[in-house]
């Protein structure tokens, strides 16, 4: 497989044909307890391409544990198949709970951060991040110059003789993060790595994910139930509701997806109609558009007054998006016109149909 | 009874008991270790799932467990004869003294083990790791500290054990009790043993709460091992001191 290019470009550059390097096709999990079926997974088709950052969001019970769990077979899925990295996963299964020798060589080259760290709090933070090389039969001094590379890398290199309990949420995270980089992965598999964080650390440790992920090429697949997350590193998002993936893409993909949930509480827009003889418009821009003064060329060329009802800019996954909603004078058919000369300008536009409804996306206890 | 006249007596039989409660304990970590190991990992849903090997060690441990020591000491007489050549003496004493012990301290290793965190055992398989290196690297080291408070805890029970061990002629303190300060009505005799026991009891369960309270602690504290509370207030958790940062 392709070797992980040194300052790869990502975001921008990834479109729908990238190489996938984690697909899922199909992918079930099913739990059986006394008798009872719980549908964890239900055909889940994944694709996570080369050096993107992917964001897997719902609400707990979704079924993003499950789905993690399944990509590197620490949950065996029910049926499906689980593609990472070209090798075939599930084929190298076998039978029973116990991985085989090719599964467990398999899983070494697939990184994961948990959301409770799982730092073993007998060892040192070097011998923590040791151990991945001690499994993969490591000399000892290939280990500790590979585990003190590692703790520089994610700036705890001071921390190295320290016991995971004197360490910080936030460096603890640090030093799960080295500790899954030691056997080189190609792939990293972030478990709600920033949840049990508070607001100011999830931003340090984001963005030295988005970092990891620049500098080595590294392609991450997180999961989290926080829309920050997916809006502060994520290229591409999926968005899970019991067990299915309900919307997928890429972020800007999403935004261009009229009626997206995912796009609309990336971007919440909110702000009512002033009055029934209205138009109300949810604007998107995204690249060049985002740069152009539309609406006022809106206002000047059709001489109408246009009400900013709310807005919202953003930079998601190092691009420039923004929502405005906007009111026009007159109804919908009086605005035919307009809403043409937007369009073309580039713009996304959804008409808001109802007055007062405002877009909810993961919505609280949906069922 | 003189003092120099107790300790003669006294004397030997302290190393009777040193000897047999130091073998048994060995052999009861040496055997009990693996033996609760294996009952944790091979329950329903765990690393080594096998539900029959899993319910007949269960069954063999409580039925160990549940006899009477001086009925398991005299039950075992043919298996101790075959392994040590003798029925009586402190040899003797020592094979039915382990095999009462192991399931004694299998049981403790299994509850200690359970406790480990199994995102800990997630995170090792998720490196690629097979059960054995997760049973080196993750399940001991993390149960350390309860393992070294369930060693001592078998200790201290093997002490009591002993006693019985005059049964078989193996002597001992126990026995030096029974047969002097209770049978000989030596009741100074007999109240200096039940000191040393007191004494002795003591300093091993300082010793092992120690030892464990220093593997616990490990890293929470910026020294080796803790200070002892006796000699300087609580210092405070380790959470306050490094949370801030």
């Amino acid at each position: 497989m392709n070797a992980p290019v040194p300052g790869h470009t990502h975001a921008r550059a990834l479109d729908s044909d990238g190489i996938p390097v984690i697909t899922t096709s199909g992918l079930t999990k099913v739990y059986r307890s006394r008798g009872r079926e719980v549908t964890a997974l239900d055909g889940v088709d994944l694709h996570v391409r080369e050096g993107e950052v992917y964001g897997v969001i719902g609400q707990s019970g979704a079924g993003k544990s499950s789905l993690i769990r399944c990509v590197n077979l620490l949950e065996r899925p029910t049926s499906g198949t689980v593609t990472v990295a070209g090798q075939d996963l599930t084929a190298l299964a076998g039978h029973g709970p116990r991985a085989g020798r090719e599964l467990r060589q398999a899983r070494s080259r697939i990184g994961m951060v948990f959301q409770h760290f799982n730092l073993l709090s007998s060892r040192t933070v070097q011998d923590n991040v040791e151990l991945p090389l001690e499994i993969l039969g490591k000399s000892g001094k290939e280990r500790s110059r590979k585990a003190l590379e590692l703790l520089d890398l994610v700036g705890l290199a001071d921390k190295a003789k320290a016991h995971p309990a004197q360490l910080s949420g936030g460096q603890k995270q640090r030093v799960g993060i080295a500790r899954a980089l030691a056997g080189d992965p190609k792939v990293l598999l972030s478990d709600e790595a920033t949840s049990a964080l508070d607001p100011e650390t999830t931003r340090s440790i984001l963005q030295l994910l988005r970092d990891l992920n620049r500098q080595l090429g590294l392609t991450v697949l997180l999961i989290t139930h926080e829309m920050d997350v997916v809006k502060s590193i994520c290229d591409s998002a999926a968005l899970m509701e019991r067990g299915r993936i309900v919307e997928s893409g890429t972020v800007s993909e999403l935004l261009a997806t009229p009626g997206s949930e995912l796009a609309s509480a990336l971007f919440p827009v909110g702000g009512e109609a002033t009055g029934t003889d209205r138009t109300v418009l949810d604007v998107t821009f995204h690249g060049e558009a985002a740069t152009q003064p539309v609406i006022s060329q809106l206002s000047r060329t059709y001489n109408i007054d246009i009400s900013i009802l709310g807005a919202a800019i953003d930079t998601v996954g190092g691009l420039q998006i923004g929502r405005m909603r906007i009111e026009l004078p007159g109804r919908y058919e009086d605005n035919v016109v307009p809403v043409g000369f937007l369009r073309e300008q580039g713009l996304q536009i959804d008409v808001v149909e109802h007055e007062g409804q405002e877009p909810v996306l993961v919505k609280e206890g949906a069922k | 009874m003189t003092w120099s006249e107790m300790w003669s007596l006294l004397e030997p039989e302290c190393w009777n008991t040193a000897y047999m409660v130091g073998w048994s304990t060995l052999i009861a970590v040496a055997g009990g270790l693996p033996l609760g190991i294996l009952l944790v990992v091979s329950e329903r849903g765990g690393l080594l799932q096998n539900v029959v090997v899993n319910k007949v060690l269960g069954q063999v441990v409580n039925i160990t467990r549940s006899m009477p020591f001086i009925i398991l000491m005299v039950a075992l007489t043919s298996l101790t004869r075959w392994i040590t050549g003798t029925s009586i003496g402190r040899d003797a004493a020592i094979v039915p003294l382990a095999i009462g012990a192991i399931p004694f301290f299998a049981r403790l290793v299994e509850t200690a083990v359970r406790e480990v965190d199994g995102g800990l055992v997630e995170a090792v398989q998720s490196m690629g790791g097979n059960t054995l290196t997760i049973v080196r690297k993750v399940l001991v080291p993390e149960a350390l500290p309860s393992l070294i408070a369930s060693a001592t805890t078998t200790l201290v029970a093997l002490i009591g054990y002993s006693a019985m061990a005059g049964t078989v002629g193996a002597g001992g303190l126990g026995d030096l009790a029974v047969r002097y300060g209770y049978q000989r009505f030596e009741t100074g005799l007999m109240w200096v043993i039940v000191a040393i026991l007191a004494v002795v009891i003591s300093l091993i369960q300082f010793g092992g709460d120690y030892a464990a309270r220093a593997l616990h602690h490990r890293g929470a504290r910026s020294g080796p091992a803790p200070k002892l509370r006796l000699l300087k207030a609580k210092e405070p958790a380790a959470a306050d001191v490094t949370e801030v940062a």
